[in-house]
């Protein structure tokens, strides 16, 4: 029976990949033609469920990494050890179909109405619900100012890099390479530690909202080091995506 | 071999299962530990092995909240670790 979507129930549906675009080396984004899409919010993930032909089934959640209103796509990182991501980005064709199941998320999500100054921290493959946040914001024309720290293994690994250089206005992109920079590179070389942090956020003073997602003990890190800086803690949304390649 | 902690997730990490068990979108809910009395979003707790099988405790005190388990093709939730979750 054909994914019949009564509102408000989450249900398994078959989608169809359209286009895959490479991000890096390792990083795949696949747009996804899914019947009966009711639109998705900025920030929120659909989980994938792949069944082997002994009937073995995996099951991962990936973050939607674009704008309500764009077509669905995911953006996956292969991780060497993964059971499914060299899957979805090696194997994977346009014309393949898929089991997903999504929206999902009511938390880690954004609308222009949530307001700011927004500070997005993103830790490697982190920055794809960011992204969504970010062109949800550009197309809403919302005029609340935005720095985003992006935390990276080298410039080779930088996500959507194009994309983050021709940025909407009111947006400031600081980027942090851990492992590797580039000849005359002149920006943070480190891991985001606490005096990244204070010459990067927002004062607490100005109320900001702040987004962290990426590996488990960078999103663990930033959150302790905001709250340190004077964020309330609600106002300090934090996604862990477990291990990535960074 | 990525550090240990990277293995933990959180609550958004189950959100499709919560909406499975409870029918609505759960990871913004407040939970409330019964043991330490720590009030957290679900979002915000520490999930172990999202799957068959899965267990989401207090950041606060480690005590067991949420176990969720399939049993012959149905999930079985026990939160007899929270006080409230609204």
């Amino acid at each position: 029976m054909a994914g019949t979507a009564v509102r408000g129930r989450l249900i398994w549906q078959t989608a169809t990949v359209s286009s895959v675009v490479d991000e890096t080396a390792t990083v795949r984004t696949l747009s996804l033609d899914v019947p009966d899409w009711p639109g998705h919010r900025a920030g929120q993930h659909l989980d994938i469920r792949l069944t082997a032909e002994d009937g073995y089934r995996a099951e991962r959640s990936y973050s939607i990494a674009t704008a309500p209103g764009e077509r669905v796509a995911i953006t996956v990182e292969r991780l060497d050890d993964g059971e499914v991501s060299p899957y979805l980005t090696e194997e994977l064709r346009p014309g393949d179909q898929i089991e997903i199941r999504g929206p999902i998320g009511g938390y880690f999500v954004w609308d222009p109405v949530d307001g700011g100054p927004l500070l997005l921290l993103a830790g490697g493959s982190g920055i794809v619900p960011l992204r969504a946040i970010l062109r949800h914001r550009a197309r809403e024309e919302s005029p609340v100012p935005v720095r985003l720290l992006y935390s990276s293994r080298s410039w080779a690994d930088v996500i959507y890099r194009t994309e983050l250089e021709h940025h909407a206005e009111g947006v400031a992109v600081i980027e942090t390479l851990t492992r590797q920079q580039p000849a005359g590179w002149t920006g943070y070389a480190r891991r985001v530690d606490q005096q990244m942090l204070t010459e990067v956020a927002w004062p607490a003073t100005q109320a900001p909202l702040a987004y962290a997602c990426g590996p488990t003990s960078f999103v663990e890190s930033v959150a302790a080091g905001l709250v340190t800086l004077g964020y309330p803690p609600g106002r300090v949304k934090t996604e862990r995506f477990g291990a990535t390649g960074s | 071999m990525e550090p240990l902690e990277d293995r933990v997730l959180d609550g958004n990490a189950i959100g499709g299962l919560l909406i499975e068990v409870f029918g609505t979108e759960m990871t913004a809910a407040t939970g409330r530990c019964g043991r330490c009395g720590t009030a957290a979003q679900v979002a915000e707790l520490a999930v172990y092995r999202p799957g068959l099988g899965t267990v989401a405790r207090c950041r606060h005190c480690d005590n067991v909240l949420m176990v969720f388990v399939q049993v012959r093709g149905v999930t079985c939730v026990d939160m007899r670790g929270l006080v409230s979750l609204a």
